[in-house]
């Protein structure tokens, strides 16, 4: 039994070992982050959302892409509760700043860099992500190699920004350096029986890859300036995934 | 600080500048000439004419009678006010205050100058140096006056440089002519017998004024220093500026950087002792062929922090072309705000507020890729959605309104709303599906209409009435409806997406 105990232990002492070598500082009580996420959180590794991390974001329409804004904003609504101001970095802007506001967030302390070249945003994104007085950068850019991803983690692990890339339309779903990554879908919105109108925005989160996480799939909705879990039902992974991604 | 100046003689203006420009002239007797009172008046004669016994005001007919050989080119009128006013822009590297002193000389006011050429005497003979290499025949000097530099350049036998209080002895052996009198004046002093200087100036002022009127007194206490003189600089001097002269032609990068550093150094250490910062900085390069460099940077807040204006400028140095050597480096700051003592408490004066590094990050975007790149909103007071909100002009700007949030909007808004096609089952109802992009959406949801007016102060058009939309697969869409059904066939339009 002592044996069991104590081999728990070792691999518990590795396990942390090895987020550290990976340039994944466990946040401090202090530090920690109410993202309002709920039962999501558990699939990251300490049971907490992963701030100070670079986190991609896949999207394939317009409409997914309307809401991964919705989803990002609705994290970065409790980012920007502790401090600053962040920095959206992309090349074609559709974010309607008003509408920012029912996330929770001052659109106001939002700053747009709109840049035409893709070489220009990838080289704002990471000079962003160096700068520790912002609270999160978010970089629209669809196609993002694997150097150019470690980068960016790499600026991350000094300045402890948390940066969101928001893949719209990417090429190829290729391997990056960023430790987790999304895919949101909108769902159709539920009204109480027999009453009109359209209700408040729900989405489909797929969390395709989290390193030392496990990966998984929730039904969220934003309501009351915050998320709600509507069922939440876990995929199956199979095994070997999950080994790959721990 | 005692004023200097020195006066620049250019004796064969325009004729230098002719065999300048056709060296085959060099050894030809020639003059510029000019039409006057229907015959061809003299204006200019080169030194190889002059040693032929042609000299100004003469007319052209005459000359040919005493040398036939004679070349006669046009004087255009105004071309001594165009080139003495490039002369006086290339001699900006020597001090920032240059005027022209019509019709064939410059004057400069030094004060202050002379000490980076390693005294008066060098820094004289630096800039005959140059002004001779490009082949004009010039005489300079430097005195505490105007009107004794003037002088002294023109009709000075002993040295070119009068020491600081010393302008009367210098003086005294000249002739009238020095004191820039009027040519009737001078003739009547000559009609008297005061071929000197000395000779007048202790006569009762009283008897000078009647005699000859305010001007003669007038121009001898300007260049004795009993009277003011102002010159009309060409640049207005900028007050924040800082200039390196370098022993040795720059040409390389490193160079230029070492410079540059050097400059912002002196510089910010002069802003941080008067409380202020720079919001623009440009930084002249003066090549030895005569060129001028030049790079500009912005801040979006005022800095004067050297290392993050070092940064801004790195990114614009392999812009500048040393070609054969930068001579001079010129630092000005033309717009300069305060950064008030209590800003300094409050936030850290070596830049490390989480605003000053923001601001800081920024004017790197904005030096590499430009200004025009960096947004942010504040609200406006107005229903209509593209204008429901404003850009900010600074980064302090505070929201004066709040942020309207009684209405749906969509988070993505399309920059132009795009025309779709709709089957509606009755008037002001909303679609049942809709087209948009080759496919087909079937509305499961609807909410509206939220009707928006035009402002009519503002534009003419016709009113929108919105309507948020749910399809099957649960995207949402914002629509609108262009005018009413009575008025015709009104158009329906996709203006956004909700998250």
């Amino acid at each position: 039994m002592t044996l069991l105990t104590k081999k728990t232990d070792v691999i518990q002492q590795l396990q942390k070992e090895v987020l550290s070598l990976q340039g994944y500082k466990r946040t401090s009580g202090s530090e920690r982050l109410n993202t309002g996420l709920g039962p999501l959180e558990m699939s990251f590794p300490g049971k907490v959302f992963p701030v100070g991390a670079v986190h991609e974001l896949i999207s394939a329409t317009v409409e997914d892409a309307a809401a991964t804004n919705g989803f990002i904003a609705g994290i970065l609504g409790s980012l920007m509760r502790q401090k600053g101001a962040c920095l959206w970095i992309g090349s074609k802007r559709t974010i309607f700043p008003p509408a920012l506001k029912i996330f929770g967030i001052d659109p106001e302390r939002i700053i747009f860099v709109d840049l035409y070249r893709q070489k220009d945003v990838l080289w704002a994104i990471e000079e962003a992500l160096k700068c520790a007085s912002l609270s999160a950068v978010i970089g629209e850019l669809s196609e993002l190699t694997f150097t150019e991803s470690r980068r960016l983690q790499l600026a991350v692990e000094q300045s402890r920004v948390t940066g969101f890339i928001h893949r719209y339309n990417p090429r190829n779903k290729n391997t990056v350096a960023c430790i987790t990554r999304w895919e949101i879908k909108p769902l159709a919105s539920i009204m109480e029986e027999g009453m009109p109108g359209v209700g408040f925005p729900r989405w489909h989160v797929q969390l395709l890859k989290v390193r030392n996480g496990k990966p998984g799939s929730w039904q969220l909705e934003w309501s009351a300036g915050g998320f709600r879990h509507i069922t939440r039902t876990i995929i199956s992974i199979p095994e070997i995934e999950t080994r790959k991604a721990g | 600080m005692p004023k200097r100046f020195v006066a620049i003689w250019f004796r064969h203006l325009t004729t230098d500048w002719m065999i300048r420009r056709r060296p085959e002239l060099q050894d030809v007797p020639f003059v510029m000439a000019a039409p006057e009172r229907g015959r061809m008046m003299v204006k200019a004669v080169s030194i190889a004419a002059q040693a032929k016994g042609i000299y100004r005001g003469m007319v052209v007919a005459d000359c040919r009678a005493i040398f036939p050989g004679l070349q006669v080119f046009d004087d255009k009128p105004g071309s001594a006010e165009k080139l003495l006013n490039a002369l006086a822009e290339w001699c900006l590297r020597y001090t920032p205050v240059v005027a022209v002193d019509l019709p064939d000389g410059l004057i400069l006011d030094v004060s202050g100058c002379a000490h980076l050429w390693g005294g008066e005497r060098p820094y004289l003979k630096d800039i005959l140096a140059k002004i001779r290499g490009y082949g004009y025949d010039v005489r300079a000097a430097i005195a505490d006056t105007i009107g004794a530099a003037w002088a002294n350049a023109r009709f000075g036998q002993v040295t070119p440089v009068i020491e600081s209080g010393r302008q009367a002895d210098a003086l005294l052996s000249l002739p009238p002519a020095a004191l820039r009198l009027e040519p009737g004046m001078l003739e009547r002093l000559d009609k008297l017998g005061l071929h000197q200087v000395s000779s007048f100036t202790n006569m009762p002022r009283k008897a000078l004024r009647r005699r000859f009127g305010q001007g003669l007194l007038t121009r001898l206490d300007q260049a004795l220093g009993q009277e003011a003189e102002v010159i009309k600089p060409i640049r207005p001097a900028t007050p924040y500026q800082e200039r390196l002269p370098s022993l040795e032609p720059i040409r390389t990068a490193t160079g230029i950087e070492i410079a540059l550093r050097q400059l912002l150094e002196t510089l910010c250490k002069r802003l941080a002792k008067e409380e202020k910062g720079l919001r623009t900085c440009v930084f002249k390069c003066f090549r030895v062929d005569g060129n001028i460099q030049q790079v500009e940077i912005g801040t979006s807040k005022a800095s004067r922090n050297v290392a993050h204006l070092f940064k801004l400028f790195d990114i614009k140095i392999p812009t500048i072309m040393p070609a054969l050597g930068i001579e001079l480096f010129l630092l000005e700051a033309p717009i300069v705000e305060d950064i008030s003592p209590t800003q300094d408490a409050l936030w850290d004066t070596t830049g490390c507020s989480s605003d000053t590094v923001i601001a800081e990050l920024l004017d790197r975007f904005a030096g590499k890729i430009g200004l025009h790149t960096i947004h942010r909103y504040l609200p406006d007071e107005h229903y209509w959605p593209e204008r429901s909100y404003k850009a900010a002009t600074s980064l302090e700007e505070k929201a004066a309104t709040k942020w309207q949030t009684d209405f749906p909007r969509p988070l993505h808004l399309l920059p132009k709303p795009e025309a779709i096609e709709v089957t509606v089952p009755i008037p002001d109802y909303p679609p049942m599906l809709f087209h948009y992009k080759g496919k087909l959406h079937n509305v499961k949801k609807a909410d509206g209409p939220e009707r928006i007016e035009q402002e009519w102060w503002l534009q003419k058009g016709l009113q929108r009435d919105y309507y948020s939309v749910e399809d099957e697969s649960g995207s949402r869409y914002w629509l609108f409806r262009e005018g009413h059904y009575a008025s015709g066939d009104p158009k329906w339009f996709i203006h956004g997406f909700f998250a």
